[in-house]
């Protein structure tokens, strides 16, 4: 048996190692960025050399807003970013469709009508602490929504990719009705909640919000992580995932559950924050190729710098006002995807 | 030591796919399977696969129950090859070569693996092709890539399963008359050389006749022949089951039979 030719892939490697470091770049820029820019502008050398060394010279204001509103305001965009990348680059290898999306299977329009009823029901609500009450709500309205487009989606004990799109409509469509009615019936203060919820941003991401998010999200990653080698074997198809020694059903039953997680919790503190699922997954394959191994923590990587620069774009646009960050994604993302609509090669279109 | 269906049926809603076929495909012995379309040869290469579940009968790897063996330890001594795989994910040919070894303890991502998937590459003759991504490939070179990938699943025996099952379903659909020669000899000397079974699904029956130890005809749902092709292939069955007379001859290479329809008496001259 001849051994593979030294220097097969050789030069595919080295591009996929320059994309990966070229991410790596971009998070830290893109996390400089957004502890620099702001209503208070930082001088970034100065404020950092403060928190490592804390010197009595040091502003406290600075301190301040660099430890207890913009740091954890950073952390929090990264791991939004990369938890709502990686489940997308995941949704896209299940559905073996390069345009899918996590809020494919209901996640997000559950997550939503969770967070409408909380905001329609502020004052019916038992005293939980007040930032958590909402998000705690809208990631059983995610989860919830998952669970009911799963099971109407299995039939006979096997589910179908079909079936799944399908009952994902609906349960949207009916979510999305039910949250017009909510609005419908909202007075005016809650009125402007619901759609500020609705639009995607940052700012409910305070130091005990990504305590909680850090290690949910993480963990969801790290679990889709592991079923990269499972993932590019469907992308075969799953009759040859199953040749393969890949137990399809439990596949899709873990990889969705674990979509859930990531983008329940994520949307739950930040709202909708539309097309970072969508592109980054989609835009990176193209450069590291699809396997998952790479692909995953290539879109983490790329999903973190994307939220980042856009909360800090979003925070400076109409400084000291705040635009939602979901509409900033959003205007991004729909020309970006159309261009690659527009310019998707025959071998990848949906 | 073989793979064995026993009185098998398979019933979809009332369509009868199988009916109490029963069939055994030898290892180090080529089974090819012959039948017009819609006789079940398909199903019952799904059946054999673990893919498709049956109504009746069992079915045995070794002796041992296909219902109890869990998938990767299916998919370590057997291989498939579906009559399409639509890629849609440009995937480099070794990649999808690389694949076939993911139910072994490397999951294709060792140097190992690699020298596995080159070989069967080779084997293939699409190893000119290994950097090319494989959705841009040719529908003939697409076939040969996923060939070798199942060949690299099953490319050496391991210790709990030391004999292999290869299940092709028209592995040279595709081929131009050269490759699709050359290839079938190659891998009737690697089923020899590896101890391995394998099964063909083959609609051309003169090539069948070239490359099978044994043959099995099947007809709407049943096993009505099996056993070597100049006695399973005469012309009053096919007659029987393709509807079209056939002229049977000796091959002129003398490998084999020449199996030829005859047009219908009302064709014009």
């Amino acid at each position: 048996m001849t051994p593979v030719p030294q220097g097969m892939s050789r030069r595919s490697d080295r591009r996929v190692r320059s994309v990966l470091a070229v991410l790596v770049a971009l998070v830290v820029l893109g996390f400089s960025l957004e502890l620099a820019v702001g209503a208070a502008a930082l001088d970034l050398p100065r404020a950092v050399a403060c928190l490592v060394a804390p010197d009595p010279a040091c502003d406290p204001g600075d301190r301040y807003i660099l430890l207890v509103l913009r740091l954890p305001r950073a952390l929090g965009a990264m791991v939004v970013g990369a938890g709502l990348a990686v489940a997308g680059a995941a949704m896209q290898g299940l559905f073996r469709n390069p345009l899918a999306d996590p809020g494919l299977v209901g996640v997000s329009s559950g997550a939503a009508l969770g967070a409408a009823l909380a905001i329609a029901l502020d004052r019916a609500l038992p005293a939980v602490p007040g930032e958590f009450a909402q998000p705690a709500l809208a990631f059983a309205g995610g989860l919830l929504a998952t669970w009911i487009v799963h099971t109407l989606a299995r039939v006979r004990g096997q589910t179908s990719v079909v079936g799944l799109l399908l009952a994902g409509i609906a349960v949207s469509a009916l979510a999305g009705a039910t949250i017009g009615l909510l609005g419908y019936l909202a007075d005016d203060r809650q009125l402007r909640d619901l759609s500020l919820w609705l639009l995607g941003g940052l700012g409910g991401l305070t130091r005990p919000v990504v305590l909680v998010l850090v290690p949910l999200v993480g963990l969801a990653g790290a679990l889709l992580w592991r079923r990269a080698r499972d993932l590019d074997a469907l992308l075969l198809g799953e009759a040859e995932a199953f040749h393969l020694g890949v137990d399809v059903e439990r596949l899709r039953r873990r990889v969705i559950a674990e979509v859930a997680l990531a983008v329940g919790v994520c949307v739950a503190f930040t709202g909708i924050i539309g097309f970072v699922g969508l592109i980054v997954p989609h835009l990176l394959r193209g450069l590291v190729g699809p396997r998952h191994r790479l692909l995953v923590p290539a879109a983490a990587l790329g999903g973190a710098a994307l939220l980042l620069f856009a909360d800090a774009a979003a925070r400076t646009i109409l400084a000291p006002a705040e635009l939602p960050v979901g509409i900033l994604t959003s205007l991004l993302g729909a020309p970006v995807f159309l261009a690659l609509l527009a310019r998707a090669r025959p071998t990848e279109a949906p | 030591m073989s793979l064995v269906a026993e009185r098998v049926c398979v019933d979809l809603r009332g369509a009868v796919l199988l009916r109490d076929l029963s069939l055994a495909a030898e290892c180090a012995r080529v089974l090819a399977i012959v039948g017009p379309s819609g006789a079940g040869k398909s199903t019952l290469l799904r059946v054999w696969s673990g893919e498709q579940a049956f109504d009746r009968g069992a079915v045995r790897f070794e002796g041992c129950p296909i219902d109890r063996l869990p998938p990767t330890a299916l998919a370590r001594m057997r291989a498939v090859l579906p009559q399409q795989t639509a890629l849609r994910f440009p995937l480099r040919a070794l990649e999808v070569a690389l694949l076939g070894r993911l139910p072994h303890p490397g999951r294709g991502e060792t140097r190992r693996d690699r020298d596995i998937a080159w070989a069967a590459l080779e084997l293939a003759e699409v190893a000119h092709l290994a950097e090319r991504l494989a959705p841009t490939l040719s529908g003939g070179e697409q076939q040969r890539v996923q060939l070798a990938r199942v060949l690299a699943q099953i490319w050496e025996p391991t210790v709990e399963h030391p004999r292999r099952y290869l299940l092709l379903d028209e592995p040279t659909a595709n081929l131009d008359p050269g490759h699709a020669v050359r290839i079938m000899g190659r891998l009737r000397r690697f089923a020899r050389a590896t101890d391995t079974a394998l099964v063909l699904v083959v609609h051309d029956l003169g090539a069948a006749s070239q490359c099978a130890d044994d043959l099995a005809l099947l007809h709407a749902g049943r096993c009505v022949a099996h056993g070597a092709p100049a006695e399973v292939l005469t012309p009053d069955r096919l007659e029987a089951c393709f509807g079209a007379r056939f002229d049977v001859v000796p091959a002129p290479s003398g490998i084999g039979l020449a199996v030829l329809p005859r047009p219908p008496d009302d064709l014009p001259p």
